[in-house]
């Protein structure tokens, strides 16, 4: 009986998230008959929210500017982020330096916009690692059921049977610390996640209708998942990406906020504010409040999209 | 009863068998030489077959693991490598800092949660219903170190009323005599006032950060489970049947509601747990969290094998009795059994 509920978001979600999740939501195999009858009303639903909503809308223009942060950062940016000049080291915000300056004079402002290519890569590697592992896995379970499911929700029972912060702490740990292995760490922590919202999904269609019907054409069980059920849970999972987001974000600062991961020089949010925590208490503010303030915004950004495009896409769920 | 506890129990084993087992693959399996690691950087190749062999690392892994699983057993986490001292003693001496702090956050943040997420289910539209969502979106959007970072400078730096945050207590008092291993109940029991007070004063803005964390997801769960009672048949007859609104609501409303708060507080242990090891190296936290920070600067393994296994083990242990907790609460859940 859900089943109709759910389909009218999936054909319209090329069109509602495309810029959020553009490189992964490629469903080829909706059911395209739906399309031209839903898409009016899911837009003007979406119309009706943002209206309702002001909120989604201004999370969307301050998402447009900090993807045009990580793409044209280091370019716009004032100064290099890593030219040091220790004449003008800890100088206060001013209208040279608009951030003020670090311990080494490096310019705050410059470096907060550089950082934003790292943090929001490290963030979209990670969810985009998960989205295919939990994702495929999740759909898998739900479909198959019996030993599948039973590895699967072993996996996921495991990794939250750990504080998931430790437990990153202790992947990056045991793999190394560099950049690479905090993107997998997260997206770890995060498998749990994606493995049940998509194995609860492909349950409730393992016997749809249009599954039997391409069991009775002839396709194989793995055509099937692939081209028929996974397509449909495309929406949920959509939304699961952006509401994980601000999490990856906020998990992988949090790991070069300790000393993992990211090395000194490089400018990244985390790390910024891990250097500034140390001339808080001597009053030098500026070092660790704008790349803190920078991280909040955007993990601020991501959760509210994500309420946003959830309230668009499935409006039974709306708090 | 019993048996419902015993099956609680059960349940708890393959968790603890996986924790096992991960922590485990996390040092013996993963890419690296688990040798090397425990060698440190500046080993030279004998050394490290050395160690190899010491630790039994040229043994088959099951064998491994069965080694492994018996020093855990007979409490063994191996020594540090920095400091020579065994692990289980600097994590059970560590681990009273860091469990003061977790509750204190937590019993912070469940008495201003609590209340708030109850107000904006009662009056539900009102400046009150707003300020909860507000607190509850920016409460998941704010990084815990950040938080505490802006606490010090506006309570340390601009105003002074907080000391420095520099641990547990001020170098000028000597802690209290060892009891429960908390500083507050430590201190009270010795009479020491003064102590008391410095204690608390260094666990303030620590516990603070802490609650402003994990207020979000407390209070945004108490008022949509209070939302959905009130909605609820049973209030409307409480109503109906003439029972003043403070008793529909406390007595009847709020008692159900809590059920699927308390549910929640397995999650939002998960977060604390975490967010504790951010929180211990923003005020230089003498606890296991840092314990690990240092460990991990140092390429120490066995101490942050031993911190991830603690905190597993301690998450699992919060889940169980948060579960059993939940059948004292639910009438319903015993009755089941």
């Amino acid at each position: 009986m859900n089943q109709s509920a759910r389909i009218d978001p999936a054909a319209a979600i090329p069109a509602v998230s495309a810029p959020a999740a553009a490189p992964l939501t490629a469903p080829a195999g909706l059911p395209v008959a739906a399309a031209p009858l839903a898409r009016p009303s899911i837009a003007r639903h979406a119309r009706h929210v943002i209206a309702e909503n002001p909120v989604t809308g201004i999370a969307f223009a301050l998402f447009l500017a900090i993807a045009a942060c990580a793409v044209l950062g280091p370019a716009i940016a004032p100064y290099d982020p890593l030219a040091s000049d220790t004449a003008a080291a800890l100088q206060a915000p001013s209208t040279r330096h608009w951030f003020g300056t670090d311990q080494l004079g490096r310019d705050i402002l410059s470096r907060v916009m550089a950082a934003t290519r790292l943090d929001l890569g490290i963030a979209v590697f990670s969810v985009a690692l998960v989205f295919v592992l939990g994702g495929l896995s999740g759909v898998a379970a739900g479909f198959f059921a019996g030993w599948t499911d039973r590895i699967v929700g072993r996996i996921a029972d495991t990794i939250m049977a750990f504080p998931l912060f430790v437990l990153a702490m202790g992947i990056v740990a045991a793999l190394g610390n560099t950049v690479t292995n905090i993107v997998i760490a997260t997206a770890i922590i995060n498998f749990p996640l994606y493995a049940r919202v998509a194995r609860a999904e492909a349950n409730v269609r393992r016997e749809a209708g249009f599954v039997l019907a391409a069991r009775l054409a002839g396709n194989g069980e793995a055509r099937i998942l692939l081209a028929h059920i996974l397509p449909n849970v495309m929406p949920i999972m959509a939304v699961q990406m952006s509401l994980t987001m601000g999490y990856a974000i906020l998990n992988a600062a949090g790991l070069s906020f300790i000393g993992l991961g990211v090395r000194p020089p490089t400018p990244e949010w985390g790390i910024m504010v891990a250097e500034g925590a140390g001339f808080i208490v001597s009053g030098e503010w500026w070092i660790a409040l704008f790349p803190g303030a920078a991280l909040m915004l955007a993990v601020f950004c991501f959760n509210l999209l994500g309420d946003g495009l959830r309230d668009i896409l499935d409006p039974q769920r709306r708090t | 009863m019993i048996r419902q506890i015993g099956k609680r129990l059960a349940t708890a084993i393959p968790s603890l068998i996986g924790v096992v087992i991960v922590t485990f693959l996390l040092t013996r399996v993963l890419p690296g030489d688990t040798a090397a690691y425990f060698a440190g950087p500046a080993a030279t190749p004998q050394a490290i077959a050395e160690i190899r062999k010491t630790l039994g690392l040229d043994r088959p892994l099951p064998e491994q693991f069965v080694r492994y699983v018996a020093d855990l057993a007979r409490g063994d986490f191996g020594n540090s490598l920095t400091t020579g001292q065994p692990v289980i003693t600097e994590i059970t001496t560590r681990l009273p800092a860091s469990a003061e702090l977790t509750l204190a956050g937590l019993i912070v943040s469940m008495l201003v949660a609590v209340p708030l997420g109850v107000l904006a289910a009662v009056r539900q539209g009102s400046l009150v219903d707003h300020a909860c969502r507000i607190v509850a979106t920016a409460g998941v959007s704010l990084p815990v170190f950040f938080t505490g970072l802006l606490l010090v400078y506006a309570f340390y730096f601009l105003l002074g009323w907080a000391p420095a945050p520099l641990g547990r207590l001020d170098i000028f008092y000597s802690p209290p005599p060892q009891v429960t291993g908390f500083f507050l109940i430590d201190s009270l029991i010795a009479r020491d006032f003064e102590v008391f007070r410095a204690a608390l004063a260094q666990l303030a803005l620590p516990a603070l950060t802490l609650a402003i964390f994990s207020l979000a997801p407390v209070a945004r769960m108490t008022r949509a489970s209070m939302l959905a009672v009130l909605a609820s048949d049973f209030v409307r007859t409480a109503r109906a049947s003439g029972l003043a609104p403070r008793a529909v609501i406390v007595t009847y409303a709020f008692r159900n509601a809590m059920l699927p708060v308390v549910t929640t507080l397995g999650m939002v242990f998960s977060f604390l747990l975490g967010a504790n090891v951010l929180v211990e190296k923003v005020f230089a936290w003498p606890g296991i969290g840092s314990y690990a920070i240092e460990a991990l600067i140092a390429s120490d393994y066995a101490p942050v094998q031993g911190f991830v296994l603690t905190m597993a083990v301690l998450y699992v242990l919060l889940n169980l009795s948060i579960d059993l907790a939940y059948g004292v609460i639910d009438p319903r859940v015993r009755i089941e059994a």
